[in-house]
């Protein structure tokens, strides 16, 4: 947790193609961002759902991959040095006297004049297995990712699915673990072929066991698990003491904390202008998959033509007395000057 | 065109689709009848692979993003799951 408090021009909440677009528009007209995103890594949707995936729909590329639309837009924003904040989801909202002020879930705090939310779908968050109860035991017995290993030493560890994450919490979690089970229903692994080996490695040695089965059942009281019921691959159940279950089904969207910063919201989406892209609130903008206006098109291409129009607006509150002249990047000095090409 | 395309363009309830058909979500799950399980066939690496992030996967479990509609497909039976996320 950190006291001081970041003073900057701009927010973007959200780094998929559309916020880190934001930053090259936002540049382009001398302001400075800070992004934050609840992925460890840039691209949003585009990195976590798309990153092999191609996309044929951006002007001027005629195929591109998730991953490779993240890269190149890094490279294309390089020059503006936006600082990013990853792993943290902005929770709160505040007004002051002409600036907002957001606070993320790991005690960062901003201060800005713009707040652009570029969320998209909402923020990644992990899938609940739909277990009954399950909400009771969350944070008590049932996590997704805990941030100290310390915290569940000496504990009976139950670590449920095959990816990457259920496979690197297995290894980080054996040596502290009283016990580590590892649950799958199959025995093959779509995790990093490394993180398999040294995991049928610590299966062989007996430091940690590997069954094969879908959890049905939780069995506790007062949010302390005490077993789970497996319905193992030829049907039969069994019951499986865990004290801890970390279940590992991939990320959902969710629009999360968005919601409770009194703006104007339909069905799950920030309504807004098509002339500034500003929400309810002047100041705070929406861009990309999160906003809604007459006629919207949930495509990248959009959310850029909404960045674009987003920094013009965005300019008149970060710089009040001074005019915004339109300028083109391929024969304006001033600007080749800030992408750092003259 | 797919079934979860087919689902989801009539607003057929309980396939999320949430990545859109890039088998990258596994909210589109289905249980494929008896009748169908020969004809839609078997799930590929990439589906199988996804199929780890959906709950109670059974046998018949697939991917509904992942059955392209055919003719021979004509009155094919799925079954949603009790929940997608």
């Amino acid at each position: 947790m950190s006291e001081d408090v970041i003073r900057t021009d701009a927010v973007i909440v959200g780094a998929g193609p559309i916020g880190l677009f934001a930053v090259f528009e936002l540049g382009l007209v001398d302001i400075k961002a800070h992004v934050i995103d609840i992925l460890d890594r840039p691209g949003g949707q585009c990195a976590e759902l798309y990153p092999e995936k191609p996309i044929y729909d951006i002007p001027g590329l005629t195929v591109v991959t998730g991953q490779e639309l993240t890269d190149k837009l890094m490279d294309q924003i390089k020059p503006f040095g936006a600082e990013f904040h990853f792993n943290q989801r902005v929770e709160t909202l505040e007004r002051l006297d002409g600036r907002f002020r957001v606070t993320t879930d790991l005690g960062i705090t901003l201060e800005c004049k713009v707040l652009v939310i570029a969320a998209g779908g909402g923020s990644f968050t992990p899938k609940r297995p739909p277990l009954p109860g399950i909400e009771t035991y969350e944070g008590k017995s049932v996590f997704y990712s805990v941030r100290k290993v310390e915290q569940l030493r000496g504990r009976d560890v139950l670590i449920v699915g095959g990816g990457d994450s259920a496979l690197d919490w297995t290894l980080n979690l054996q040596p502290v673990a009283k016990s580590l089970t590892l649950l799958h229903r199959r025995a093959e692994f779509r995790a990093a072929p490394a993180s398999v080996q040294k995991m049928l490695a610590l299966v062989e040695s007996g430091d940690i066991t590997f069954k094969l089965g879908q959890v049905t059942e939780l069995h506790g009281e007062r949010g302390e698990l005490c077993s789970v019921t497996v319905k193992g691959p030829d049907g039969a159940t069994f019951e499986q003491p865990a004290e801890i279950m970390m279940p590992f089904f991939g990320l959902t969207m969710k629009l999360g904390p968005v919601a409770d910063w009194g703006l104007n919201l339909h069905e799950n989406l920030i309504p807004v202008d098509t002339e500034k892209f500003e929400t309810s609130e002047k100041g705070v903008f929406a861009i990309g998959d999160i906003n809604t206006y007459p006629g919207k098109l949930k495509l990248i291409l959009s959310g850029f033509h909404e960045a674009a129009l987003m920094a013009q607006q965005a300019h008149k509150y970060v710089y009040p007395d001074k005019k915004l002249i339109f300028q083109y990047t391929t024969s304006s000095s001033s600007l080749q000057k800030k992408l750092g090409v003259k | 065109m797919t079934v979860m395309e087919a689902a989801v363009k009539h607003s057929i309830p309980g396939i999320a689709a949430e990545c859109g058909g890039a088998c990258a979500c596994a909210t589109c799950h289905v249980y494929v009848d008896e009748a169908w399980r020969e004809a839609t066939g078997n799930p590929e690496q990439m589906e199988e692979d996804m199929l780890d992030f959906a709950f109670d996967v059974r046998s018949e479990s697939r991917l509904s993003c992942q059955i392209k509609v055919t003719d021979a497909l004509d009155g094919l039976v799925v079954r949603i799951p009790e929940k997608q996320t």
